[in-house]
Order: C-alpha cells, then sequence, then structure tokens
C-alpha cells in the first residue's frame, strides 16, 4: 500500500519541484477541501471548509473515531496538516513531528524528534507552544522552540535543511506556524518579554538560505520601509521608527511576530502584526515605540513594506497585534472592498482595505472594553480613556478595572470567516485587570516585564468568555455564546452551516452558524487550545483537534482568576481550571457513524 | 564516663539551650518575615508580590498559584526552607525525563531577582501560611 501511495504522490511532486511554482502548488491544494494543507486553512486565513457532510442536521451524531497521544504534556496549540493519504501532527517542546498514515488508521509512518537544549524551556513565555507545521515543495518546515528552522522530506521525515534564526541566549524562541509563500518560507520571533527585537525572515525554500528580513523597530534599512511605504494613504516620514524611541531602546524595543501570516496572491502582498514594545512599563519607553502593535503588509520577494497601520500607539497594557489578519471580500456600509479584518487584543475588531491600508471600520467587539472611547477614524489612534491609562497614571500606582485584560479580548486563538454567511466566528477572552507600572532593568535573556497585573472577570458578568459571530461590515455582534472560560481554540466555519471550536475544559462543541446554538459536544481528554480542522479521506470528512491545556490560558487561569475572596466564587464558574482538566497532548479525530 | 558524663549533659544542654535560641530566633524571624496589618502589607511583602509578578508569574502563575506550566509555590513554600529556596532561585533545577519538561532557570545574576530574595520569600511564606489571599496586596500607609 505504502508504494502505492508513492506512486499517487510522485507526479504531484514532479509538478512542484520547480521553487516558483510551488506557490501555485500550494494555492492549488489550499482551495481543495478535502485536504488541510496550511495550519490556517488557507492563505486568505479563513479557516473555512466547503466540506458538508457534516451539517447542523448530522452534527448531532459525530463521534469520535480514533486517537493519538503526542506523549507531551505542555500545551497544544495549533492543528495537524493533511497533504494526501498524511496527517503531520506536531508537538510544543521537544517540538516532535507525528506523519500518519490516514489509510491504516493514524499509523505512525515517520517521527522527527529534535534535540534541543532544554535551558530554552524557561525562557519561552507562556509555555513551550507551537503553533505547528508548514508544507510545500514536498517538504515539512518546523521552526523549533531553540529558533532552528528545519525543512523535513515529507515522505521520510529526514532534514532536508535547517537554519538558525535566532539566539535563545538573548529570550529570542520560536512558536509561530511558518508559512510558505512562493519559493520562500516565512517566518517570525517570539521574546516581547526579553527585548527581543521583533523580526520576520524570509528563507529560501529550496536551500534555506536567508532572502531577506525585516525587523519591526529600528531605522529604516532594517525595517525595509522605502518611500513608497505608507501609513493612512500617506508616505511615512524618514527614520519612522528611530523618531517614536528615546535614544537607543528600539534595540531592546520588542515588537515580536510571534503570530499568524497570511498571503495575498492578486496584490503580492503578506501581512501580519507585531506584539508589544518592551517592558511593558510605558513610562520607561516614551514616545510611540512604532511599529509595535502595527499591522503591516509586505512584499514577500524583497519584505519591503508597502502599507503599516499602528493600532495601539505606546502600549501601556501588553494588547500584542499580532492576532491573525483575515482577508476576506466583504461589503463595508454597502460597497464591496477587498478587506482585512483583524480581532485585536485591544478589543477593537478592525475592518481594513487590504490594498492601501485604510482604516474602514473599528468597533469593539467585546462591549466592556473600556481603555478607550473610539478610534478616531481620520488618525487611526484611539482615545484612551484616562482613567484606564497606565501612564497617566503613573509608575507604581495601580490602575484598577482596565478591560480587556492584558491577554486581550483575544489572543492568538484565530477566528473563522464564512463567505457563505459574510460573517466572522471569533473565540473571546472576557476578562479584566489591574495593572502596575514599576522600574525594571534589562539583562539579556532575561524577563524584561515591569509591571503587576491581577486578573479577574468583568464586573457583573460570570463568564471569562464568548463565542461571537461579528460584522465586519457593520462592526456589530451578532450573536454571542457566553463560555465560562476563555475561548482559547482556533474555531472552523464550514459549508455545513455549523461552527466549530473548542474550550478550556476540553469540550469540541458545534454551534448552529445562524444562531450560536449548541449542536454538538464531546469531552476530550484535555484542555484544547489547539485549532479544529476538517478533511476528508476515501469521500468521507472528518474534524480534527488536538487537546492538551497550557499556553497563557493554562498559567493565567489554571489556578483560577484573582479576587477569590470578593465572594464570586459563590458563582462557580471561577473555580480553577485544574478542577475540570488536566495537562495531556492527545490528538482526536472525529466522524459520522457509517 | 564519670568525665564525660557531666561534660555531655553539658553540652546536651547547651545544644538544647541553642536549640531553644534558635528555634525562638526562627519564632521572631517568622513574625518580622512579614507584617500583615487589617490585610495590608509592609514594603518588604508588597515588594516581594511585585518581583515575584515580575521574575516568576510567568511560569508559575499569578500569585504563587501554579499553572499548567509549572508548580505552585505556595505549596512548595510549605515544604522548602528559605535556605533551599534560595538555593534553587540562584542556582535553577532541572528535571528533563519522558514524563516532565521542568527547567527553572538560575536567577543567580539577575539583579531584580537576587536583590529580593528575602522579600520574594516573605510574600510567597505570607501566602503559603493563609496571612495572604489572592491579588494585588494593598500597602500598609495606601
Amino acid at each position: 500500500m505504502t508504494s502505492c501511495r508513492f506512486w499517487i504522490v510522485a507526479p504531484v511532486l514532479a509538478l512542484v519541484t520547480g521553487a516558483a511554482s510551488a506557490n501555485d502548488e500550494l494555492i492549488k491544494l489550499s482551495k481543495d477541501p478535502n485536504q488541510w494543507v496550511m495550519p490556517t486553512g488557507n492563505y486568505a486565513n479563513t479557516r473555512y471548509s466547503e466540506l458538508n457532510q457534516i451539517n447542523k442536521d448530522t452534527v448531532k451524531n459525530l463521534r469520535p473515531l480514533w486517537t493519538f497521544s503526542t506523549g507531551v504534556l505542555r500545551g497544544h496549540e495549533g492543528g495537524p496538516l493533511v497533504v494526501g493519504d498524511v496527517m503531520y501532527v506536531h508537538t510544543p517542546f521537544p517540538n516532535n513531528v507525528f506523519a500518519l498514515d490516514l489509510n491504516k488508521n493514524g499509523q505512525i509512518l515517520w517521527k522527527y524528534e529534535p534535540k534541543q537544549d532544554p535551558t530554552v524551556i524557561p525562557v519561552m513565555c507562556c509555555d513551550t507552544v507551537n503553533r505547528g507545521v508548514a508544507y510545500g515543495d514536498g517538504k515539512i518546515i518546523l521552526a523549533q522552540a531553540d529558533t532552528t528552522v528545519v525543512a523535513l522530506d515529507a515522505k521520510t521525515g529526514q532534514p532536508v535543511w535547517s537554519v538558525k534564526n535566532g539566539d535563545p541566549k538573548k529570550g529570542e524562541t520560536m512558536t509561530n506556524a511558518p508559512l510558505v509563500v512562493k519559493d520562500k518560507v516565512i517566518v517570525g520571533i517570539s521574546g516581547g518579554e526579553f527585548g527581543v527585537q521583533g523580526h520576520v525572515t524570509a528563507y529560501n525554500l529550496k536551500d534555506g538560505s536567508k532572502a531577506w528580513r525585516a525587523y519591526s523597530v529600528g531605522p529604516d534599512d532594517q525595517i525595509l520601509f522605502d518611500a513608497n511605504t505608507t501609513e493612512l494613504g500617506k508616505p511615512v516620514a524618514k527614520d519612522s521608527s528611530l523618531k517614536t524611541w528615546q535614544g537607543d531602546q528600539w534595540k531592546i524595543g520588542g515588537g515580536d511576530t510571534w503570530g499568524w501570516y497570511s498571503y495575498d496572491p492578486q496584490l503580492n502582498l503578506i501581512y501580519y502584526g507585531s506584539g508589544n514594545p518592551s517592558t511593558w512599563n510605558p513610562a520607561q519607553r516614551p514616545g510611540d515605540n512604532k511599529w509595535s502593535m502595527t499591522v503591516f503588509a509586505r512584499n514577500p520577494d524583497t519584505g519591503v513594506a508597502k502599507w503599516v497601520f499602528q493600532m495601539t500607539p505606546h502600549d501601556e497594557w501588553d494588547y500584542d497585534g499580532v492576532n491573525e489578519m483575515i482577508l476576506a471580500d466583504i461589503k463595508v456600509k454597502g460597497q464591496p472592498v477587498k478587506a482585512l479584518v483583524h480581532f485585536d487584543r485591544n478589543g477593537f475588531a478592525y475592518t481594513l482595505n487590504r490594498e492601501t491600508g485604510a482604516v474602514l471600520v473599528a468597533e469593539k467587539f467585546d462591549p466592556k472594553v473600556n481603555w478607550a472611547t473610539h478610534v478616531d477614524m481620520q488618525t487611526g489612534r484611539p482615545e484612551v480613556v484616562k482613567q484606564y491609562s497606565t501612564q497617566a497614571q503613573g509608575e507604581d500606582k495601580n490602575t484598577k478595572g482596565i478591560c480587556p485584560a492584558a491577554l486581550g479580548s483575544k489572543d492568538q486563538q484565530p477566528a473563522s470567516f464564512s463567505p457563505k454567511t459574510g460573517l466572522f466566528y471569533v473565540p473571546t477572552n472576557h476578562v479584566c485587570m489591574d495593572y502596575e507600572p514599576f522600574k525594571v532593568s534589562y539583562t539579556a535573556g532575561q524577563p524584561y516585564v515591569g509591571a503587576t497585573l491581577s486578573m479577574y472577570p468583568p464586573q457583573g458578568d460570570n463568564n471569562l468568555g464568548n463565542f461571537i459571530a461579528w460584522d465586519a461590515g457593520s462592526g456589530k455582534i451578532v450573536w454571542s455564546d457566553p463560555e465560562p472560560f476563555s475561548v482559547w481554540s482556533g474555531a472552523l466555519s464550514t459549508a455545513g452551516d455549523i461552527v466549530f471550536y473548542g474550550t478550556l475544559e476540553g469540550y469540541l462543541k458545534a454551534v448552529d452558524i445562524q444562531s450560536g446554538k449548541e449542536l454538538y459536544r464531546f469531552k476530550t481528554p484535555s484542555g484544547i487550545i489547539g485549532n479544529v480542522n476538517t478533511y476528508t479521506h476515501g469521500g468521507k470528512q472528518y474534524i480534527a483537534v488536538l487537546s492538551g491545556v497550557g499556553g497563557w490560558a493554562g498559567i493565567g487561569m489554571a489556578a483560577g482568576l484573582t479576587k477569590d475572596t470578593d465572594g464570586l466564587g459563590a458563582v462557580g464558574a471561577y473555580k480553577a481550571l485544574a478542577n475540570y482538566t488536566q495537562l495531556g497532548g492527545v490528538l482526536t479525530v472525529f466522524g459520522l457513524p457509517e | 564516663m564519670r568525665v564525660l558524663a557531666p561534660l555531655f549533659r553539658v553540652v546536651s544542654a547547651l545544644v538544647l539551650g541553642a536549640g531553644l535560641v534558635l528555634a525562638a530566633e526562627t519564632d521572631q524571624s517568622a513574625e518580622k518575615l512579614y507584617t500583615i496589618t487589617d490585610g495590608k502589607v509592609d514594603k518588604k511583602t508588597f515588594n516581594g508580590w511585585r518581583r515575584y509578578t515580575q521574575s516568576c508569574l510567568r511560569c508559575h502563575g499569578p500569585d504563587g498559584a501554579g499553572s499548567s506550566y509549572a508548580p505552585s509555590l505556595v505549596d512548595s513554600a510549605k515544604q522548602l526552607t528559605q535556605d533551599e529556596f534560595n538555593d534553587i532561585v540562584v542556582n535553577g533545577r532541572t528535571n528533563v525525563n519522558a514524563a516532565s519538561e521542568n527547567v527553572m532557570p538560575p536567577f543567580g545574576e539577575v539583579e531584580d531577582v537576587v536583590s529580593y530574595l528575602d522579600d520574594i520569600w516573605a510574600y510567597l511564606k505570607a501566602r503559603a501560611d493563609g496571612a495572604l489571599g489572592r491579588g494585588r496586596p494593598p500597602r500598609i500607609g495606601d
């Protein structure tokens, strides 16, 4: 059987040996709903599938068909790929990769077990997560915690090339899923809590040689801005980043790039966001701290920025801008637009024109968001409420009742867009905080945080999360399902008129796409912070998801939230997550009965 | 033995006495370790919370309560002596095997931690003793 499969795969591979055509191959594969060839489902990051065997009528019969233990206990983010008859499953540190034979109920075809220095473990902020591998040109690309980017032969698991993308001794690590665009592999870097100067790097898919690197903060030749780079339609001036930092603070300025990447083949632009400026103490870094907290549109061939948009200038709350950029052609106020929709940590959902970077809509996607009244549509700047400004309140002052908390109204857990309904389905956090900045010193490779925070649910509420449907054209919530804990799992919407997501207690849930009504739930062995995917094998539709609680959710919430003395315990929803679920990495594959 | 016996008695009395003195001192220092009045904490304990949050929270969770990633230090502080605590913080600890991948980095060179070991210990002991709850402790004089 094995040789049969290779005969089927071989002609496909033959088509894609030309490096430039890897793009065409991936575009074609990502449009095939029977496979799931990139962690985000497709280049537009819609996490939508045309498959409809499992639909709002049949989903009640869904059941787990087979499971696979990854052998790793830490937080399992991301999700498996399905390319042809093979499923590729990744794990958190030590970043093992398994190729599973779908013809044989998940038998292991090969496994890759990198040897990594365990001293990288404590340098990873908020758990040793990894958000998945990429496929392109017959290779599986893995970004390891220790910043090794390795290309594995998809058939054998043997390394083809390997390159070092950073230095964990300085706090540089990797958690994000690579994106293959044309003949390049695009990767980011983590380390905002260690003062790492964030960057995005393109490596040549063929041999791993570096094509370009673009920093988020620093001089123009490092951030790859040119005379044509614009913000809100106007060219940015020279030294646009340097001018917004005091002295050479940009060198430890953060703006890390650990989120998701999307790509528009027609416009030939990649999109991603940068994270928080370092440190968390805003008083220590005066200025707008550009281009942290920014949406970037870059040319994938050269790395040069076409446009930028900074969402949270001079961050005072740790509202990283790294969440996924979903590319969707929708109507905004009646007009069709090539839009980029982004649900930011800061609690605003932005609808931008992805050709120009113009801001079309910026509205709160959680009504409790209070740190800013609104976004000024002329300048794109949030109107900050002084009471919740940790800069205005000052160092060593405890600013109370800020919503959202530092983990944002939504973190990296990706939303889904259904072209069938025109709506977005968004996993959200519903958590507020007290935040007290204080002075810290920088030591290379050591946490550079400089703020304390306490987190708790918004006043009067007893849920820490919501799963919502969002209209990005009007900036309004369509429906909202409360969840006892933050929803930390990536969503999947399908042509079967249902949306899937996982919960921190470990449920895989399916809800009606029109109403949000729950249609199915199954409790997997551990909390779900992974992303749901779907594919077919032998003509039958399957749903796959990784469970394995952890990540920031597991750290910030495993023990329950603070203020346990305020009588909230009586509600019952605030009990520690540990009362619901334990560690454990398991893949669960669901299907309908024969 | 005749010579030794009284000597032994003296020595053991001394040891016993010293033990008592030591115990008394420990008790006294335990009292001084942290001061909590009307739910408000002294400067030292507050600073312990702050330094904990800066350098330990990312792994050990808010308020020393533990996480899916690293153990509860509220529990650990019940088992450890301060010397053992200091040793682990300064030198780190590695426990990597098939079942666990726990690595505590050494903080011996990190100014914001080693300068405030006593404060962090005081905060954790206050939590472990049940003298202090979750969240930001209010300061005496706030």
